[in-house]
């Protein structure tokens, strides 16, 4: 944060370096049941951001030590691809993976119902693909829609989106320039229906004023994601040539469901 | 009151009960009703249930399922049945009888069975039984996976879906609850129920599917 730098991030008209104004996102595109093997899946493209997201479970936790008889365990594994970055990454977690591991996984498992599968794990990997700042909570948000598709019981689905200072004004999604040399970066994650806040961290300086009007902000730019994850959802697997005559027949189906059909 | 509409819900979305009682799937705070999970709704007998349109095969006691054998324990094998927890058949809930340490010549890993859920405990392990009719151990036969959730619609209204296939086939066809579908006969006809099971399983949500699953089949023959 805060490098020295002589970069002009919004110029005379109040635009940002990609033309946008101080509250306007990037462009979001969220597509689901990406991956056949997996349980549940999603891909998000967040601006820059390329984001691939697998749900496995719930099933068994393994090592057996690690199961809780009383609920699952969220099992988050947040990973950047070596050619994810401008800079050759070296692969595998470092100190930054295994902390957004920690936090997404914390996320995530206070929406779901995780007491209704003890003793299992629910495995959610996310991985970047391409990074321009902001691929926590876009990960998160692409992880929530994973966890819809994987069928898999949850208060509501959690998304999120993150604020910051640009040049001494308070911006929305911060794009990789602004994130580097800017002042603060305020990544946030609610689930949208209670407004509870599951994520929070800050990244630099800001007075109390700009982080309250930071987190305004970011709530206002979530509740908007979360219709894209919706319809994202709805895309899948609502069918509009669906009539309601085959509705009638599935739900005769349901009670011949038990009878046995050798 | 409309009792046929369905309505795709996605979890957490609040639900409007219409003055009728909370049936699977629903949960509620402070006085609303809200979708566990990804699902249909229905309006049925007056309770308001929530199909789920994705997820892992949930074990129900009585529900007929495919397991694979997966370890041998000294009375009990342990399968693999695609649910959360692993399966578990006791020697005694089998027809056949053993001395100790035997299993592996009567089952061995690999092998895989037609069983029942006998009995689910409250630290959720999956007891499974073999006494009852029509269970037994699969002998040879492929596997095939398909979403748990499309079992129904593989079986059809009273079974006519997977009784037509099986008879202008000829091939022999078990289905499990968990998704898991056996199937026996020429390797041609195998191939070709293969296939419509995954065009059953691609076309679960259109209508007239049995009238088109037959025209595929005729034409194959």
């Amino acid at each position: 944060m805060s490098m020295v730098s002589n970069i002009k991030l919004i110029d005379e008209n109040g635009l940002r370096i990609d033309g946008r104004k101080f509250n306007e996102l990037r462009p979001i595109k969220i597509e689901v049941g990406v991956l056949n093997r997996a349980d549940g899946s999603a891909y998000i493209e967040w601006g820059g951001n390329k984001i691939i997201v697998a749900v496995y479970g719930p099933r068994e936790a393994f090592p057996k030590h690690t199961q809780n008889p009383s609920r699952a365990i969220v099992n988050a594994r947040y990973n950047m691809a070596a050619f994810s970055v401008d800079e050759r990454k070296r692969p595998g977690p470092d100190r930054r993976a295994i902390e957004i591991s920690k936090i997404i996984g914390e996320a995530l498992e206070s929406a779901i119902f995780v007491e209704q599968y003890p003793r299992t794990s629910i495995d959610v990997y996310i991985e970047v693909l391409q990074a321009d700042a902001g691929t926590r909570i876009a990960g998160l948000t692409a992880a929530s829609v994973a966890l819809a598709d994987a069928g898999i019981p949850m208060k509501d689905m959690i998304v999120g989106c993150a604020s910051g200072k640009v040049d001494g004004n308070i911006v929305l999604d911060l794009n990789k320039e602004e994130d580097n040399y800017g002042q603060a970066d305020v990544p946030l994650a609610i689930i949208p229906r209670t407004q509870e806040v599951v994520l929070l961290q800050m990244d630099g300086n800001l007075t109390r004023e700009e982080f309250g009007q930071a987190i305004e902000m970011s709530k206002k730019a979530a509740l908007f994601i979360s219709n894209l994850q919706k319809e994202a959802l709805l895309a899948k697997y609502s069918r509009p040539e669906e009539k309601e005559e085959v509705k009638e027949e599935e739900a005769e189906q349901e009670n011949h469901g038990d009878d046995n059909h050798e | 009151m409309d009792t046929t509409t369905k309505k795709i819900v996605l979890p957490g979305e609040e639900i409007d009960l219409q003055g009728m009682k909370q049936g699977n799937g629903i949960y509620h705070e402070n006085g609303k009703y809200y979708a566990y999970q990804l699902g249909m709704l229905q309006f049925y007998n007056n309770y308001v249930n929530l199909i789920p349109l994705s997820g892992k095969y949930y074990p129900v006691k009585n529900d007929k399922v495919i397991g694979k054998v997966i370890d041998i324990a000294p009375s009990f094998w342990i399968l693999d049945i695609k649910g959360p927890y692993p399966g578990f058949l006791h020697i005694n809930d089998t027809p056949w009888k053993s001395g100790s340490g035997e299993l592996n010549k009567i089952m061995n890993t690999g092998d895989t069975v037609f069983a029942k859920v006998n009995e689910i405990t409250e630290s959720k392990q999956i007891w499974l039984s073999l006494k009852d009719n029509g269970l037994r151990k699969l002998e040879g036969g492929h596997i095939v996976s398909v979403q748990p959730t499309k079992v129904s619609r593989i079986i059809g209204k009273g079974g006519s879906m997977v009784n037509m296939i099986k008879e202008i086939t000829g091939v022999k066809i078990q289905l499990g609850q968990n998704g898991i579908v056996w199937i026996d006969g020429e390797p041609d006809k195998v191939l070709l129920v293969i296939k419509i099971l995954k065009f059953i399983e691609d076309q679960a949500h259109t209508s007239g599917l049995t009238e088109r699953v037959k025209e595929i089949l005729e034409k194959a023959r």
